[in-house]
């Protein structure tokens, strides 16, 4: 809780306040929002144009609304890779179970960053990919691959794969077998066995592991700077541009406040529905 | 080793030398096994018996190592546990905790996609009949362990299958309650006319439930036969131990008539006498086996001396309110387990601790076991 006070409310609150002031040429670069004469409170300045203009410039809306697309493409990419290696982990024996899980924990002993160059060596014109393919004679051009789409989601998708796998993991491994026989004996396929009774059980932790990869996924700033487009950015790296470049926190400040609302929402979904389980009883 | 049923039908379920092994280990050994419709068979057995591994192999959910299972005259060996005109009641009952009961029952007649009204026809009566119907829309969660075992019931019966298979059908419930669903589900048998294989470990639930029971040990069957058949004529040590209690005295037959045989026993310290003849080889080792209501107990000499009578001292009185146990220590040192009905209420001149008293028995009780 104190973790939580001093690591997150308080930046939070910081972050708040700048997101209502105006730029300023100085040390902070910023206008104080509270204006104290002989130590009395004499005016605050609230400054709601920074917000305002997140609506009105093109750039701000196409980047939220590219952010979500690709964190909702790439979490329903690991969703659809992950389920079933969870899926095969929690149903193998204990000991290749570990070995598995250790495999997918693995790629975190070496820098992130390390392993998103790599892709750059995979992927580009006259990278390992398309020399294979082109020694292959199977294409004759080389394939544009880097700063696509397609290598942001390769990207995000490899990178946030454990945080899908995980958790469902978890979850799957808790399911009671009894119950894919008593559906076996009461005349159901296999595949109707899953749907209808592994899959809805399973929703908690699909839940938990979309979010995992959904909402950094929306704030990733390495990945599409690395791998993507260059003509449209994701609001990471628009937030990032606005401080260092731009030097406006406040208008970085209000970037950064309306992602988090953005955020909350599904945060908020979950809650509910993790309350209505709890409610139904595990 | 099956049993012979005395009709002239064909069986409704036959096991035929069903082997299952799981590695080294036999689970199941040549079982062969006929049921005729309409039985409640019991599988008793103790854990490891192979009691289950049969019951799963029924059910589809194991494969026979060799041996064939016919269902009406139908092999099973090709069809999958989807497929066969069998459901289970599970010891746990593994009701689908996401569905309310209404959707657990109608389950497994939507995957035989029967028409909804049909389906909500059929859930409506089998609730009915397990005394469910208010509890409809409730989730297994919230119902008691005895209305979930209602529910599972009611959704392995809906289905009408050729077999009902329940493991440890009653093994959740406390006593009470056990007590009275066991004559329910007698009462549901009779109604519906299914067939049912129950496994149970408990022997007072194989007696009461069943029409005909068989015993396992170690993967086989050691006794088929109806509950009073397997109680007062125990095949086996085995059997005659593990059901109910009983009085085992080691002994060598020194005489065998067609009539009657007499046994000296050293750990008896004298001779027991058979009014019925039994097949073994002169001189041999057998084992004469009396239960514990059959031997009586009293202060004086019963007026036939010498056989069938032993002296002794009680040793240890438990009272169990409806009869007492005696445990009495006769010369050789075995103690010998008696138990005798609570008939009065105010028995003041009851036999009780430290005191010599003989015990005696009708020459038509004791069992002579062989092996």
């Amino acid at each position: 809780m104190v973790w939580l006070i001093v690591l997150f409310l308080i930046p939070f609150i910081i972050v708040f306040k700048i997101s209502f002031a105006e730029v300023q040429l100085a040390m902070p670069p910023y206008t104080p929002l509270f204006e104290w004469l002989n130590g009395k409170l004499v005016a605050v300045k609230l400054n709601f144009s920074n917000y305002h203009y997140l609506f009105t410039d093109a750039l701000y809306v196409s980047s939220y609304l590219y952010s979500l697309k690709v964190a909702a493409v790439s979490t329903f990419l690991c969703l659809l890779l992950g389920y079933p290696m969870a899926y095969s982990i929690a149903r193998s024996n204990p000991a290749t179970r570990n070995v598995l899980l250790m495999l997918i924990v693995l790629p975190f002993w070496t820098s992130f960053l390390l392993r998103v160059y790599a892709w750059i060596g995979l992927l580009k014109s006259n990278g390992v990919i398309n020399n294979v393919l082109m020694g292959l004679g199977i294409i004759h051009e080389p394939l544009t691959m880097l700063q696509t789409d397609f290598a942001v989601y390769i990207g995000i998708v490899y990178s946030y794969l454990p945080f899908m796998i995980l958790p469902l993991y978890s979850n799957l491994e808790k399911h009671d077998l009894t119950l894919i026989e008593a559906a076996a004996d009461l005349g159901a396929r296999p595949f109707t066995a899953f749907r209808r009774i592994t899959l809805p059980q399973s929703m908690p932790g699909i839940i938990a592991g979309s979010l995992l990869v959904f909402i950094p996924a929306v704030g990733e700033y390495v990945i599409p700077s690395l791998l993507g487009r260059t003509d449209q950015l994701m609001i990471g790296r628009v937030l990032s541009d606005e401080f260092f470049q731009n030097r406006d926190w406040p208008v970085a400040s209000s970037v950064a406040i309306f992602m988090l609302a953005l955020l909350v929402v599904p945060i908020m979904l979950f809650q509910r529905f993790e309350k209505r389980t709890l409610e139904a009883g595990k | 080793m099956s049993e012979p049923s005395g009709q002239a039908k064909a069986p409704y379920l036959r096991i035929e030398n069903v082997t299952k092994r799981f590695g080294e280990f036999v689970a199941v050994n040549e079982v062969s096994l006929d049921v005729q419709r309409g039985e409640i068979f019991c599988l008793l057995g103790g854990s490891g018996s192979g009691k289950t591994t049969l019951l799963r192999m029924l059910a589809g959910f194991e494969t026979p190592t060799s041996g064939k299972i016919y269902i009406d005259g139908q092999d099973m060996s090709e069809i999958a546990p989807y497929e066969r005109p069998v459901n289970m009641m599970f010891q746990s009952y593994a009701l689908f905790p996401h569905m309310t009961v209404e959707k657990n029952v109608a389950f497994g007649l939507e995957q035989e996609r029967l028409g909804k009204d049909e389906i909500r026809r059929r859930v409506g009566e089998i609730l009915e009949i397990v005394k469910m119907s208010p509890f409809l829309a409730r989730r297994p969660h919230q119902l008691s362990g005895g209305q979930r075992q209602r529910v599972a019931l009611a959704r392995a019966l809906v289905k009408r299958p050729k077999l009902l298979l329940l493991d440890e059908p009653l093994a959740a419930l406390d006593r009470k309650l056990r007590e009275h669903t066991q004559f329910e589900l007698i009462n549901i048998q009779e109604q519906l006319g299914v067939t049912f294989i129950v496994v149970t470990h408990d022997q007072e639930e194989a007696m009461t439930l069943s029409s005909r029971m068989g015993v396992m040990n170690h993967g086989q069957i050691v006794q088929v036969g109806t509950p009073t058949d397997i109680y007062e004529f125990p095949a086996t040590r085995f059997v005659a131990d593990f059901i109910g209690s009983v009085n085992m005295f080691e002994g060598r037959l020194i005489e065998d008539e067609p009539d009657f045989v007499r046994i000296r026993s050293e750990e008896l310290g004298g001779v027991i006498y058979v009014n019925h003849g039994i097949s073994s080889a002169p001189d041999a080792t057998v084992w004469a086996a009396i239960r514990p209501e059959k031997i009586n107990l009293s202060r004086e000499a019963p007026p036939q001396p010498g056989e069938n009578v032993v002296k002794g001292v009680v040793k240890e009185i438990a009272y169990m309110g409806d009869m007492s146990i005696y445990l009495v220590q006769i010369a050789s040192g075995r103690t010998v387990r008696v138990t005798i009905p609570n008939v009065a209420r105010h028995a003041d001149d009851r036999i009780t601790w430290d005191e010599t008293v003989y015990l005696s028995w009708h020459a038509a009780s004791p069992v002579v076991l062989t092996r």
